[in-house]
C-alpha cells in the first residue's frame, strides 16, 4: 500500500515547543566542555567556549525578534557595544563592582532600544533594516570619537568586575561557568517569552499586523517591548565579552558585527532559538578553523553560508531534520 | 427611534482626484442585521475601512455607542468592541485554528504583556475559542493549521474569531466572496445563527444571502446612500431597480 506523502507541516512559532532533545545536547555539551579543556594549551577551549556563548546569548536575543518578530535588526552589534563600554568606562574612573556596571550595562541598553525602537518600528521591511544599521553606526561613531575612552584604539580594562569584592570572573573556568548560565539563562528567559501570551501577540504580528491590529492588539507596544528585552541582552553578552577579553573597543558594534550576528541566526536555523546558539558555534568554529589554515578563509566560508541557506532551508537545524526525515522515510 | 449603535456623519474620502465616500450618513440600529450593497467601486469596502480605523475619512464623524470615534486607531477601536472580517481571508496562517481564535480571547481579556505560563496551556484561553470553532463548526479542525484550512472554512475561522471577541458590532466584508453555492449556504446559515446577538453590518454581493439575512438594505452608488430601508422596501424601489439591482430583481 502506498504510504500518503507526508504533509510538509513546518510547526508554527507559536506553537513550536523548541524541542527538549536538542537543547538538552547543547547545554550537556557546552557543560561538559571544561573537562576537555585540558587537552588544549593555556585554556584555549576555554577561551573560545566562552567566546561561543557569549555571542550566542546575543544571537538568542536577535532571534527572539527576527525569528518570533519579523524585525530584522542591522543593528544589534550596538548593544553588545553599550555593555561592553559600560563596563569600560567605569573601569576606567575605578569601578569595577559588578552590581553597578551590569544594571548600567542593561539599563544603557534599554534605553537606546526604546530611543531607538521608538523610531524604527514605525518603518517596516527594508526600511527597518537600513534605520536600525543608521542607528548602530552612529553609536559606533560615537564610541569612535569618545577619546578619553581611547577612541578608535578602545579601552584595555585593567582589572575584571568583581562582585562584593569578589574577583568572580578571575578564573577562566569560573568564567565560563557563569557564562554559561547567562546563556542559559537566556535561553530559557526567551523560550519562556515565545510561548506566552505576548509571545502569541508578537507573532501575530509578524504573521498578519493588520489583523492583530483589528483584534485589538497596538502591536508597536508589543515590538518595542520585544526589542528592549533583545536589546538588554545584547547588552548583556557585551558586559561579558569586556570582562572575558579585558577589553572593549569600537569595532564591537561595527556594522559587520550586526551583520555577524544575523548570519549566526539564519546559519542555525531562523526561529528556534536553540537554532542561535548552533549557529554561533557554527560561525565561530569555522571562522576558528578556516582562519588558521588560511588568510583568505572567507572565500570558502561565503559560498559555504550561501549553500546551508540555499539547501538547508531553515539552517542547520532546518538540514539536520531533514536528514533525519530522510533516514525515518 | 432608539439611539444607534453606529452613525456616520457626513463621511468624505477621495483617493487623490477619486472621491470615494461622498457625504455619506448612515446609522445602524441596535441589534439589527444591516446590509450594504452596491455595484463594484461604490466604496462599500472603503466605507467598512473607514468605521474599522484602517482608513481614516477626510472629513465628517463616526460615532460608535454614542462616543466620537473618528479619531482612534484600529486597535483602538476593535478594543471598544469593534470586530470585522475581511473581503480577502485575514487570518493568521501559521497558527493552528484553534490559535487564531484563542489570540482574540485573548485580546478582550487583557494582560497580553504576560511573558510568562504557556500561553497554548491556558483553559481561560481555549475553552472560549473551542466554543467559539464549535458554533461555526471548526470543533474538529481546531488544531488544523490555519493555511491548511480550505476557503470556506477559513471564512467560518474569521466569523469564530469575531464571535469569541464579543463584539458590540461586527463589520463583515463580503463573507461569501469566492465560495462555492454549498458553502454560501451554510454561511447563510451560520449568520442567521448568529443574527440577533449583536448587530452586524454586512457588506455582501450575493443577493440571495443578503435578502435572507438583512434587516435593513442600504444601497450605496458612487460613495453615496441612494436608498435605504426594509429588503421590501429596497426591492420596490425604482431607483435602486434602475440603477443596481436590474435584471436581478425579475
Amino acid at each position: 500500500m502506498a504510504k500518503a506523502a507526508p504533509i510538509e507541516t513546518r510547526a508554527a512559532p507559536a506553537v513550536a515547543h523548541a524541542g527538549v532533545a536538542v537543547p538538552g545536547l547543547i547545554f550537556g555539551v557546552l557543560a561538559a566542555l571544561p573537562a576537555a579543556a585540558v587537552l588544549a594549551p593555556e585554556n584555549y577551549l576555554l577561551a573560545l567556549g566562552t567566546r561561543i556563548m557569549t555571542f550566542a546569548i546575543a544571537a538568542v536575543a536577535l532571534d527572539l525578534i527576527v525569528g518570533y518578530g519579523a524585525l530584522v535588526s542591522f543593528g544589534h552589534a550596538a548593544f553588545i557595544g553599550l555593555g561592553a563600554y559600560a563596563v569600560g568606562i567605569l573601569a576606567a574612573h575605578g569601578i569595577g563592582e559588578l552590581l553597578i556596571s551590569l544594571p548600567s550595562a542593561l539599563v544603557a541598553s534599554v534605553l537606546f532600544a526604546l530611543a531607538t525602537g521608538a523610531v524604527s518600528l514605525r518603518t517596516r521591511g527594508v526600511y527597518f533594516i537600513m534605520i536600525t544599521l543608521a542607528f548602530g553606526q552612529m553609536i559606533f561613531f560615537t564610541a569612535s570619537s569618545l577619546a578619553p575612552y581611547g577612541g578608535d584604539d578602545g579601552l584595555t580594562i585593567a582589572s575584571r568586575n568583581i562582585l562584593l569584592g569578589l574577583p568572580i570572573f578571575k578564573d577562566p573556568r569560573v568564567l565560563y561557568y557563569l557564562v554559561f548560565a547567562a546563556l542559559a539563562g537566556t535561553f530559557f528567559l526567551c523560550r519562556a517569552i515565545v510561548g506566552s501570551r505576548f509571545g502569541r501577540v508578537l507573532c501575530g504580528a509578524k504573521e498578519n499586523p493588520t489583523r492583530m491590529a483589528t483584534l485589538g492588539f497596538e502591536v508597536y507596544r508589543f515590538q518595542l517591548v520585544a526589542y528592549a528585552i533583545s536589546g538588554a541582552l545584547c547588552g548583556l553578552a557585551g558586559f561579558l565579552l569586556a570582562n572575558a577579553n579585558d577589553f572593549v573597543s569600537p569595532a564591537y558594534m561595527s556594522w559587520q558585527r550586526s551583520g555577524e550576528l544575523i548570519i549566526m541566526v539564519l546559519l542555525g536555523g531562523i526561529g528556534t532559538l536553540y537554532g542561535a546558539i548552533i549557529g554561533a558555534a557554527a560561525y565561530l568554529l569555522i571562522a576558528e578553523f578556516l582562519s588558521q589554515w588560511t588568510e583568505y578563509w572567507q572565500v570558502i566560508f561565503g559560498p559555504f553560508l550561501v549553500l546551508v541557506v540555499l539547501f538547508g532551508r531553515g539552517g542547520l537545524v532546518g538540514l539536520f531534520s531533514q536528514i533525519a526525515r530522510k533516514r525515518h522515510a | 427611534m432608539p439611539e444607534p449603535v453606529l452613525r456616520l456623519e457626513h463621511l468624505r474620502k477621495s483617493f487623490g482626484g477619486l472621491l470615494v465616500i461622498d457625504d455619506l450618513s448612515l446609522e445602524v440600529a441596535p441589534g439589527e442585521l444591516h446590509a450594504i450593497i452596491g455595484p463594484n467601486g461604490a466604496g462599500k469596502t472603503t466605507l467598512i475601512n473607514q468605521i474599522s480605523g484602517l482608513i481614516s475619512p477626510d472629513a465628517g464623524r463616526v460615532v460608535f455607542g454614542g462616543r466620537d470615534i473618528t479619531a482612534l486607531p484600529a486597535h483602538a477601536r476593535a478594543a471598544a468592541g469593534l470586530a470585522r472580517s475581511f473581503q480577502v481571508t485575514s487570518i493568521l496562517p501559521g497558527f493552528s485554528a484553534l490559535e487564531n481564535v484563542a489570540l482574540a480571547v485573548q485580546a478582550r481579556s487583557g494582560s497580553s504583556l504576560r511573558m510568562f505560563g504557556r500561553a497554548a496551556e491556558e483553559e481561560e484561553l481555549n475553552a472560549p475559542a473551542l466554543a467559539a470553532l464549535g458554533e461555526v463548526g471548526l470543533g474538529p479542525r481546531a488544531d488544523l493549521p490555519a493555511a491548511q484550512l480550505s476557503h470556506g472554512e477559513k471564512r467560518a475561522l474569521e466569523l469564530a474569531i469575531a464571535l469569541a471577541m464579543a463584539p458590540k458590532l461586527l463589520l463583515l466584508d463580503e463573507p461569501m466572496a469566492g465560495t462555492g453555492r454549498e458553502e454560501t449556504a451554510r454561511l447563510v446559515e451560520l449568520l442567521r445563527g448568529i443574527k440577533g446577538r449583536f448587530p452586524m453590518v454586512l457588506v455582501e454581493h450575493d443577493m440571495t444571502a443578503v435578502f435572507a439575512l438583512a434587516d435593513r438594505i442600504s444601497v450605496l452608488i458612487y460613495g453615496r446612500v441612494l436608498a435605504s430601508g426594509t429588503p421590501q422596501e429596497v426591492r420596490a424601489d425604482p431607483k435602486v431597480a434602475a440603477a443596481y439591482l436590474g435584471d436581478e430583481m425579475e
